[in-house]
């Protein structure tokens, strides 16, 4: 890369810093409260927090119910993503390459699966995964996210392989390539920024959802949103701990995020074939 | 781009996995919801079959014109908020080297919160007494109290939803940025484009799957918003931010109303999926009218 054409323009470091301020601010008053007794949050304010007290961190740490919830969560979010953009990619690819009978029906059919209220398929899809034996195994909450997460994948997938030249393709064809061997060996790292960024949306999206997750399950696969409903109880909201499990929430994506931040930021570099 | 795309029937192998794995979770349950909402469900065997009549009530209900009119301004609000402002962020992050793996990273947070949680920190953060936003708005000299005052109430709803969701518009037209050649860059430096001519002619036209994409999810999600408002407001106050869907599950799960939430639920599915596919068929238009 000689000449770097900027691509500065005014204001634009002012903007990042006040964003950041505001991304934080909310974050911060979250381990804020994650320090503080439950009668300190609710009674005084106070900018700092009065004490460093980790006890609301230790409960988790120790009690098996919590942090069997975080366990739980991240088995079905990975299985959910792995699953899911692996089927998402083979179909992006078609997508953005071929034209076949029903394919635009097909594509935009595929997003109306995310245009429903969840709290509507609650009871169908405890009838259907109870009729197929899934029921409070993570496979099911797995499967059940495919319903929003394969869509997303398919959609964003497929238009980071539209940006890439069709003549790559048919380049590595000439030379003899196979289409599986192609598409691991040329494709694939064309579209790592679209890689990088749909895993951690479909790890994301996953890691979030609760309605879904706490209805298919019940001891077994018990996902941590819905242990944080616990703390709720008759003697009023344990807002302290609730403040750490959200900041412990945080740490898993965070390490995804970070994982695939090389992806992100590189994009595709042309003329590699 | 170069040409029509060939015609090519096996690619339908390579669309079967996406088609079983969603087709399997999808079309039974709808068919389930589809069934309930022609039927009065009186009992676990018991049920009769009533047509419309579900569908007419769901049509004439007043406090549902408020929930969907009060649902789209929102959606609108976000739209024209977060996607302008998820563009800039997008292109004010810095390129690479660490400063933009913290910017990733920290954008990434307030995603990755449970949504009960995001309700939950923000009800005590917006608080006037205990929380820091009131805090300091009260310190300021408002007169704020999102608990009793139904603008300031939707003003943080709002708030809320921008810092929740507006890092999805960035961090997805980051991706779709950093995927731009920077032979584009140069040739557009040859020329002397200007900053504002570079972003119009080569940024904006490469961005627009990624924005279809964005636009598309933020109005679908915001437009079935639940947990975070029902957590932090409840609704209220009165019923200034109780939206569609939050009225629907008072229907389903309050009143045990089965086929009337389903029919609603049809209906309520009908009207994102008309207004998704006018979005989409409107952005895909400028697509096949711009490109050269």
């Amino acid at each position: 890369m000689s000449s770097r054409p900027s691509r500065a323009f005014p204001g634009r470091t002012l903007l990042i810093a006040l964003y950041c301020v505001f991304t934080l601010a909310p974050i911060y008053w979250m381990v804020h409260m994650s320090m503080r007794s439950n009668e300190a949050i609710t009674s005084t304010f106070s900018w700092l927090p009065e004490s460093l007290s980790l006890a609301n961190y230790i409960r988790i740490f120790t009690d098996p119910a919590w942090y069997g919830g975080y366990i739980n969560s991240l088995i079905y979010v990975a299985i959910n993503t792995l699953l899911s953009v692996g089927v998402a990619l083979p179909a992006a690819y078609a997508f953005s390459r071929y034209s076949f009978l029903g394919d635009k029906h097909l594509f935009f059919w595929l997003l109306t699966n995310r245009m429903t209220p969840p709290a509507v398929f609650l009871l169908p899809f405890f009838q259907l995964y109870t009729a197929v034996g899934l029921m409070d195994t993570h496979l099911a909450v797995a499967l059940a996210h495919m319903v929003f997460n394969v869509p997303l994948a398919v959609w964003i997938l497929e238009g980071f392989m539209s940006a890439v030249p069709r003549e790559i393709d048919e380049t590595a064809y000439i030379d003899g390539y196979s289409f599986p061997r192609f598409f691991a060996r040329i494709f694939l790292p064309l579209v790592k920024a679209g890689s990088g960024v749909t895993a951690f949306f479909c790890f994301m999206f996953s890691w979030v959802e609760l309605l879904l997750a706490r209805t298919l399950t019940s001891v077994d696969a018990k996902p941590i949103a819905a242990t944080m409903t616990r703390t709720v109880s008759a003697a009023g909201m344990d807002w302290g701990t609730l403040a750490a499990a959200g900041v412990l929430t945080l740490l898993p994506g965070a390490l995804v995020i970070w994982f695939v931040r090389k992806y992100i930021a590189k994009g595709f570099a042309m003329g590699r074939v | 781009m170069n040409g029509p795309k060939p015609v090519n029937q096996r690619a339908w192998w390579l669309v079967l996995p996406v088609l079983v794995s969603v087709a399997f979770s999808a079309i039974i349950p709808l068919m389930t919801v589809v069934n309930y909402s022609v039927q009065d469900i009186l009992g676990p065997t018991q049920r009769v079959f009533v047509g419309m009549e579900w569908f007419r009530e769901v049509l004439r209900d007043s406090e549902l014109h408020g929930a969907l009119l009060r649902q789209l301004v929102f959606s609108g609000a976000v739209l024209l908020i977060e996607m302008p402002l998820g563009v800039a962020l997008a292109l004010a992050m810095p390129q690479s080297g660490w400063r933009a793996s913290l910017a990733l990273v920290l954008f990434a947070m307030p995603l990755l919160i449970p949504w009960n949680v995001v309700g939950t920190i923000w009800q005590i953060f917006a608080r006037p007494d205990i929380g820091m936003l009131g805090h300091a708005l009260t310190q300021l000299g408002f007169d704020y109290n999102y608990a009793q005052h139904s603008m300031d109430a939707w003003i943080t709803v709002l708030l809320m939803d921008v810092w929740h969701w507006t890092s999805l518009v960035a961090l997805l037209a980051y991706a779709g940025l950093r995927s731009i050649p920077e032979a584009y860059y140069q040739a557009a430096a040859i020329d002397g484009a200007s900053r504002w001519a570079v972003f119009r002619h080569i940024e904006l036209p490469r961005l627009r799957s990624v924005l279809m994409i964005a636009v598309l999810l933020r109005f679908m999600d915001s437009f079935m918003i639940y947990t975070e408002p029902f957590v932090l407001t409840g609704g209220g106050p009165g019923t200034a931010t109780t939206f569609l869907s939050q009225y629907l599950t008072q229907k389903a799960v309050g009143q045990f109303d089965l086929g009337p939430a389903a029919a609603f639920s049809l209906v309520y599915f009908l009207i994102i999926l008309l207004v998704c596919f006018m979005l989409y068929s409107f952005m895909k238009d400028i697509d096949t009218r711009e490109s050269p």
